[in-house]
């Protein structure tokens, strides 16, 4: 007999080589029944395939204001990132060759509210009353050239914020806070040195802060410069937005100690029907003695998707192949652990393997990581296949970055990974199979599910508390806080954070982990 | 310490109103089959569980070569066990049955091919299981047992679903095992099943043990050893035997029956009190009698009720 040459029984052989016996038993297990095997790939297979179905059968219209529609979507601006960008204003200004200053004082902003939603034609939303969102904005700008989605920098007042120092859309420093008013004025500078462009606030033009700086590389030497006024769609009163105008009085505009240079002009920027970015009109300016009184409408921001645009994203064609997918790795995660409590199998496994938790961990690292696998394959071809095939039909998908397609697809992942070993664990716990797979598609399926097909604040909580949360991870669509925006569900907004809301699911799985690996140490096998 | 014995404990187990063991106490020594006898319902089962970490007694221990079993690092490198022939994952071969375990107890590959050649699968060795006989489930399960070589061997009801064939191959392997210096332990409710093979007995009937003894001895101290005589002087025989501490019988005019010595103990007695006999024959018990004998003697407290429960 082997035995008598076996080490002695309780020194020996580490933890960890003792947790890869029973890795590899359970490996072993798993690979071994062909349906197991079989019916992950069906899973990635199912959810590339309905994810193609759902993305083709997506089609979108794009309605200019005059009413007519025709398929394909309006235009939005490519930020220097790649980002999707607003980018619209009206700006009064010209070429600056060199270094140089522009001072300005600005001393009113004042602005109205459409009262109508941003869903009706311009046209016909001209009645306004009068209001100035919280982020209008009216100030200096110097980028190298009007192009909708350039680089630029610029310091401004806002409705709402204070002065702010803003580049190339994402980036913001705050300035002094408090609004403009006759009796409180802002001073505004913005320095132009080499590749160095600063902001600078005063309240009397002699003693300046600065608010901020940027470098813009590759900045040319002659570079557009000047006055700019914009307002963006305002959700105070209506979910679906108000267009807005803002009005700025500046007096005091210096460069490079010269007045106003008479070559400046004013321009209206991304206000055409084409663009995406609602506006109430045009904008314009004239000259009151020695001011400048500018009106413009539009954003220069982050865009997010402000209704208009649909919610087309790289993640938005994969939820519901990756629900059918997660379904089927949730029966194959309850059997792997409730086809052995079928069949007495578990004792032969146990009286194997005594360390019970070991087994239950073995288990997970193996149908976790199968789940993994599978749910990263699928997503990394569902995600360019959908994002393709919606491009194809004229859809307007909202750019993600690489980083956020990786992470898109690596949250899947992991997200297919937690629940098929929290469902693994309900099996342990129920030890049956069909209400090991019913409490598993209730429980972490089904809150995706209702979430998805109803609205409504409840909607919210549903996706902040139950395992619906893990869906987070495949947000698309950024927040900015330079955008006042309602960041709901329904505008394709997880309320969540995706790491955040990978954890809720993370925590629902460690709760039935708790639970089932309590109940394997009690209970009889 | 030796590796190969099992030692039971005082184990005291309940499942909600069943006392399913109550008290079992009992040793499997080395090198001998432990016949674990007793009818439906009596905790046979139970106790294996119990013995393999597998359920936890209420009071009580068992022990393994000296070690609860959740303390075996490999465990089955130390104990082989047949807990139950059916549980097998269908759509697995029974190759790949073996493979995980072999994994799992960190044993070669070459073991799992070495066990199908020892109980004789190893043709079917890449079929599924859930295709096997309930003989070939015994086998294979029987493999499983001996996968990682272990000195102790527990055996839940190996004859089950076993052809004529299949009993005697069985036998066999039990005897080559135990005379390799293993422990078995060997569970059966027919006592006819173990008599040739068992060394050692453990009689249990509703969680009590009601016998634990070598074979001989128990044959031997059972009630039922009789010693048929003749004589033409009944009367001198019963008086002569009865004062050598035997229990005798006046059956009639020419014949006695004495229990409680052995004929070899008769014969001397009668012989050096010069009485004269014809004939001395043994009436020896077999084990089913035996088994029936303790079985019945604890109907009293219902061991019958609970065998026709079971049925
Ligand atoms: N898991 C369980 N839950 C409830 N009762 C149980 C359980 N296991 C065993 N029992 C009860 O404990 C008693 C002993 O059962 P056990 O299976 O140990 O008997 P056995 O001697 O193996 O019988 P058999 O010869 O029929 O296999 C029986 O009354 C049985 O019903
Ligand atoms: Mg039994």
């Amino acid at each position: 007999m082997t035995t008598t040459s076996t080490p002695p029984l309780l020194a020996g052989t580490p933890e960890r080589a003792r947790f890869t016996a029973v890795l590899r038993a359970e490996w072993t297990k798993f690979r071994t029944v062909r349906g197991w095997v079989i019916a992950p790939i069906m899973a990635a297979v199912l959810c590339v395939v309905f994810t193609f179905l759902v993305a083709n059968g997506t089609h979108t219209d794009f309605c200019t204001g005059t009413g007519n529609c025709t398929a394909g979507h309006a235009f939005v601006p490519t930020g220097p990132k790649g980002q999707a960008v607003a980018d619209s204003y009206y700006t009064l200004g010209g070429r600056l060759t060199g270094d140089g200053t522009i001072t300005t004082q600005v001393t009113s902003l004042t602005g109205v509210i459409s009262t109508a939603p941003t869903d009706v034609a311009p046209s016909q939303a001209q009645q306004t009353r009068p209001g100035v969102p919280a982020w209008a904005k009216a100030g200096i700008l110097l980028r190298p050239s009007t192009r909708q989605g350039s680089a630029y920098a610029a310091v401004m007042v806002t409705g709402g914020h204070g002065d702010r120092f803003q580049y190339d859309y994402s980036h913001d420093d705050a300035g002094r806070p408090g609004p403009v008013s006759a009796g409180s004025p802002h001073w505004l500078r913005l320095t132009r040195t080499g590749d160095t462009l600063t902001g600078y606030d005063s309240t009397n033009g002699t003693t300046w802060t600065r608010t901020g700086t940027a470098h813009l590389t590759g900045l040319p030497a002659t570079v557009y410069a000047g006055l700019f006024v914009t307002s963006p769609v305002s959700f105070q009163t209506s979910a679906s937005g108000a267009r807005t105008l803002a009005t700025a009085t500046f007096d005091h505009t210096v460069i490079d100690g010269s007045a106003t240079p008479s070559a400046w002009h004013g321009q209206s920027i991304g206000a055409g029907e084409q663009d995406f970015y609602p506006t109430l009109r045009a904008g314009s300016y004239h000259r009151a003695g020695g001011s400048l009184v500018v009106s413009g409408s539009g954003d220069i921001a982050p865009a997010v998707v402000q209704g208009l645009l649909g919610a087309d994203t790289a993640s938005s064609s994969l939820p519901f192949g990756l629900t059918v997918a997660l379904i089927v790795l949730i029966v194959v995660a309850t059997m792997f652990v409730t086809a052995e409590y079928r069949r007495g199998l578990i004792r032969i496994t146990f009286a194997a393997i005594p360390g019970r938790h070991r087994v239950l961990a073995a288990k997970a690292v193996v149908i976790g990581a199968v789940a993994f696998v599978i749910a990263a394959v699928a997503a990394a071809t569902a995600v360019p296949l959908g994002e393709h095939i919606l491009h194809a039909n004229g859809a307007y998908v909202f750019p993600a970055g690489a980083l956020t397609v990786v992470r898109i697809v690596a949250g899947a992942a992991a997200l297919a990974a937690v629940t098929a070993v929290a469902v693994l664990a309900v099996g342990t716990i129920t030890r049956k199979s069909a209400a090991a797979v019913a409490g598993g598609i209730v429980v972490f399926v089904l809150p995706s599910i209702i979430g998805s097909i109803s609205s409504g604040g409840a909607v919210q909580w549903l996706y902040r508390l139950t395992p619906a949360a893990g869906l987070s991870v495949l947000q698309a669509l950024p927040r900015s806080a330079q955008v006042d925006y309602p960041y709901t569900f329904a505008n394709g907004y997880y309320p969540l954070a995706p790491w955040a809301g990978f954890g809720v699911l993370a925590a629902w799985a460690a709760l039935v982990l708790g639970i089932a690996a309590v109940l394997l140490r009690r209970r009889d096998a | 310490m030796n590796d190969a014995i099992i030692e039971v404990t005082g184990l005291r187990k309940r499942f909600g109103p069943t006392l399913a063991l109550d008290g079992v106490t009992f040793t499997a020594p080395p090198g001998k089959v432990t016949g674990f006898i007793g009818p439906n319902g009596a905790g046979k089962s139970t106790t294996i569980r119990v013995i393999l970490g597998l359920d936890a007694p209420d009071e009580g221990h068992a022990r393994v070569g000296g070690h609860p079993y959740r303390d075996l690092r490999n465990p089955l490198r130390h104990v082989g066990a047949l807990v139950d022939a059916a549980a097998v994952q269908p759509s697995r071969t029974a190759r790949n049955h073996l493979l995980w375990l072999a994994r799992s107890q960190t044993l070669e590959a070459g073991r799992v091919d070495a066990v199908l050649e020892l109980v004789g699968l190893a043709a079917a060795a890449r079929r599924k299981a859930g295709g096997f006989s309930l003989g070939m489930r015994q086998r294979l399960g029987i493999a499983a047992a001996m996968l990682g070589d272990p000195p102790v061997v527990i055996l839940d009801e190996p004859f089950n679903g076993m052809d004529p064939e299949g009993i005697v191959w069985m036998r066999k392997l039990l005897r080559t095992l135990a005379a390799e210096g293993r422990a078995l332990l060997v569970s059966s409710h027919l006592m006819s099943e173990l008599q040739g093979i068992a060394d050692h007995i453990v009689v249990i009937g509703r969680g009590k043990v009601l016998a634990e003894a070598g074979i001989d001895e128990l044959l031997a101290r059972a009630a039922g050893e009789q010693v048929l005589l003749q004589t033409p002087t009944p009367a001198e025989a019963y008086r002569v035997l009865h004062r050598a501490g035997g229990v005798t019988t006046i059956i009639d005019d020419g014949a006695l029956s004495v229990s409680g010595l052995a004929a070899r103990q008769v014969v001397a007695a009668l012989g050096q009190s010069d009485v004269v006999f014809s004939e001395v024959t043994t009436q020896r018990p077999t084990l089913e009698d035996v088994y029936f004998q303790l079985t019945s003697g604890e109907a009293e407290f219902g061991t019958n009720t609970v065998q026709g429960a079971q049925r």
